[in-house]
């Protein structure tokens, strides 16, 4: 069977020597990792990893599953591309004579619905943000006129189903109440 | 005693102690009263307190930091407890790794304390510098480095609930010079829990019922139970459900000794160098369940022919198992005490004394071609099968038996008697020779009252024989067996079944074990006859003090049955 894209998301405590902890999982399988971000999540002293990997259906339950076992990681789950919503960013630097000298690029800027981050003598910044085709297309486009620097960020992501992470922890702090008072 | 003040008359909370003394103290606090290490300059400052201490926590100086790790595996293995060990900073720190894995692979609580140089000097190549938190992190449950002496009671706390809960494992806790010479207001509180860890999961009941019925319809069931028998204290639970089911029960090899070796329902071993009928059975049976193992390769073999007629259990507590190697019809996820507590009012007895006629006539033919050549040889050579007889007839079977590595660990397991649990301690998952000498003075330590007898084969005896210098220092009363073919058995094995013969660095030319265990002055005897092993095993379990044996057995005698790597349990050799 052909692998399948899949974005891992993980809840997590703030440990520094977790993200060694999740590596080395994927390491010890041989699964590339295509992208990888961390962040705060919508609960305060909770990170969330998204993860991006390409594996098979069969498999990828079983890594979430060894991921979730981790001590810090208060929960993990995957989902294919139509589960969630997910948008990537890129940053294209190019030389600012070329956006005077050919006027064709403003056009490609405004077509793509890109945003002009800076402005200088020397270069400017333009940013993309959406999905992988679109930052892939306005790449091929601008390297015409000669692309100083680009950089695209990794795969963030939000599910469409609901994760319920403060249920889980609210579950535990009444748990650990009712241990604590009988 | 230089801490001054001790609030609320009790030692959990005390003003002003450096961080080494709340290493301490957190140890009394979880109950420790044995710890296994060995000094080096990141640690002195603990060691220090170890000094002043020694009326309460008892040292273990082992003559290798490996050694520490088997001892306390070898402890926990017993005990039931939590194993400590303790090293310095670099060499040290690694030297306990091996250890550290082995008790990951196969689930054995530990805590290891390492030392480590002072916060300032960091990633900065520090003599003696490793960064053995990147180096743990794969084989540790859990891995933490402590740079501030107040994080120490906490941590601590939190490394003991984590090894020892759920399914148990190794934590790793390296803690910095100069926080162990910082002072701080110590407060000790266990651990009650932690939010992203949830080892307790509450038995689904729709789960027990579903599995009750599909034993009850069963014709032809079989029950697989490995070491969660053992670590969920679920023996009695266990043997209850057998009895009530009255289902034939195969155990893999850190399943062994929960239940007795007489018991009429224990059918053997499976796996690689298990028993023949319940590893052919195991691809007839209708229904399979397994009870805390986990599907192991050296149990399965080739898992696209392994029991793929028969409808599978799993009742594990570790959720990650669940469908990892074999996909199962129903998981019960959970302690097995629990588990098998719920299950025991809704299951019935039947008669399954056609099923049962299939394990007596399979057990039969390997009787008659495997065990009577290994127990009752008619060769003059002697047989690893009949050593281990010997030592059955003199231990009545309440001996604790530890293994090491290779030929003598699967005749030993598949033929010393058990009338207790928690009496085989043995490397199962990782396979690690030189396991068997250092974990047997664990063991003895671990439950003082019990004869511990270590089988270990030339090979790895070699591997850690120094640690003969830690029994002698600490004058225990282990008795050491060793079955010398003078090659690396399992190995040779091998190479006469798979390449041919070709005998590469297999053979070993053996020093005098005599004289070594002598230079101990640890009692010694070499068996050379059969005429003599009666007497010299029965002087070795009369024996006060420690003693060794060296029992010289046939050189290149193969163990079956087998099952060659990679191959379906349908294809177990006898010969």
């Amino acid at each position: 069977m052909e692998p399948t894209t899949y974005t891992i998301s993980i809840y997590t405590e703030n440990n520094v020597g977790l993200l060694n902890r999740i590596s080395a999982i994927f390491l010890k399988r041989h699964i590339n990792v295509e992208s990888l971000t961390t962040s705060p999540s919508e609960i305060e002293n909770v990170f969330r990893f998204v993860i991006v990997v390409k594996m098979k259906q069969e498999n990828i339950a079983r890594v979430v599953k060894q991921i979730e076992k981790q001590i810090d990681v208060i929960r993990a789950y995957y989902h294919t591309d139509t589960e969630t919503i997910f948008q990537e960013s890129a940053l294209y630097k190019i030389k600012s004579e070329a956006l005077f000298e050919e006027r064709h690029i403003q056009n490609i800027i405004k077509k793509s619905q890109a945003n002009i981050v800076t402005v200088s003598p020397e270069f400017f910044v333009i940013e993309k943000t959406g999905f992988r085709e679109e930052t892939e297309k306005l790449y091929e486009d601008l390297r015409p006129y000669g692309l100083l620097q680009f950089v695209r960020s990794g795969r963030i992501s939000v599910s469409k189903a609901k994760m319920g992470i403060s249920e889980i922890l609210n579950t535990f702090k009444t748990k650990n109440n009712e241990e604590k008072s009988s | 005693m230089k801490s001054a003040v001790i609030k609320n008359k009790t030692s959990h909370e005390v003003k002003g102690i450096t961080g080494a003394e709340a290493v301490i103290r957190c140890l009394l606090a979880e109950g420790v009263d044995l710890v296994f290490g060995y000094p080096g300059g990141a640690i002195m400052p603990i060691y220090d307190e170890l000094y002043k201490f020694q009326d309460q926590l008892h040292h273990v100086l082992t003559r290798h930091e490996q050694g520490a790790a088997h001892m306390a595996q070898g402890f926990a293995r017993t005990s039931g407890k939590v194993g400590v060990a303790m090293a310095t900073s670099g060499p040290g720190a690694t030297n306990l790794v091996t250890g550290i894995a082995d008790a990951q692979i196969d689930s054995t609580p530990m805590v290891c304390i390492t030392g480590q140089v002072a916060s300032h000097l960091l990633g900065t190549d520090a003599f003696q510098e490793t960064d053995i938190i990147g180096i743990s992190t794969p084989v540790t449950k859990w891995n933490c480095q402590i740079t501030k002496a107040s994080d120490i009671p906490s941590m601590l706390a939190k490394a003991f609930y984590i090894a020892r809960s759920g399914r148990p494992g190794p934590v790793l806790i390296d803690i910095t010079k100069d926080a162990q010479f910082e002072t701080f207001d110590f407060q000790y509180e266990p651990c009650q829990g932690i939010r992203s860890y949830q080892p307790q999961t509450k038995i689904d009941p729709t789960a027990i019922a579903e599995a009750a019925s599909l034993i009850n319809a069963a014709q032809k069931p079989l029950i697989v139970w490995g070491q969660g028998v053992i670590l969920g204290q679920a023996e009695e639970e266990f043997k209850a459900f057998v009895e009530k089911t009255q289902i034939p029960a195969a155990w893999t090899i850190l399943g062994l000794s929960a239940l007795p070796t007489s018991h009429p329902q224990n059918m053997g071993m499976v796996g690689m160098h298990g028993n023949y009928a319940p590893n052919l059975l195991t691809n007839e049976c209708d229904l399979l369940i397994a009870v805390g193992m986990r599907f192991d390769d050296r149990v399965t073999g080739d898992l696209g022919t392994y029991a793929k007629q028969a409808k599978i259990i799993h009742l594990e507590i570790d959720p990650a198992e669940i469908n990892k190697n074999v996909p199962v019809d129903l998981a019960v996820l959970g302690n097995c005490k629990s588990s098998l507590q719920q299950l025991l009012p809704l299951v019935s007895k039947k008669d399954l004394s056609p099923w049962y006629q299939r394990f007596e006539a399979l057990k039969a033919t390997e009787i008659n071609k495997v065990i009577n050549n290994d127990l009752y040889p008619t060769k003059p050579g002697l047989t690893m099968g009949e050593a281990i007889k010997v030592i059955n007839k003199h231990s009545g079977g309440d001996a604790i038996i530890v293994t090491d590595v290779g030929q003598h660990q699967m005749v030993a397991c598949r033929y010393a008697e058990f009338n207790q649990s928690k009496s085989n301690v043995t490397s199962g998952g990782l396979g690690t020779m030189g396991f068997a000498l250092p974990a047997a003075i664990g063991a003895k330590m671990g439950a003082p009252n019990r004869e511990v007898v270590a089988i270990i084969g030339d090979g790895g005896y070699q591997m850690t024989i120094q640690e003969l210098g830690t029994i002698f220092q600490q004058q225990l009363a282990v008795k050491i067996v060793v079955l010398n073919n003078e090659f690396l058995g399992m190995v040779r094995q091998w190479q006469q079944l798979f390449f041919d013969k070709r005998y590469a660095s297999t053979e070993m030319i053996n020093p005098d074990f005599i004289k070594i265990a002598e230079a101990y002055r640890i009692p010694a005897k070499k068996v050379q006859n059969r005429t003599e092993l009666d007497t010299a095993v029965g002087e070795m379990i009369s024996c006060q003090g420690p003693y060794f044996l060296e029992v010289c057995v046939e050189k290149e005698d193969n163990v079956f049955p087998m099952i060659p790597s990679g191959a379906s349990v349908s294809d177990i050799r006898l010969e």
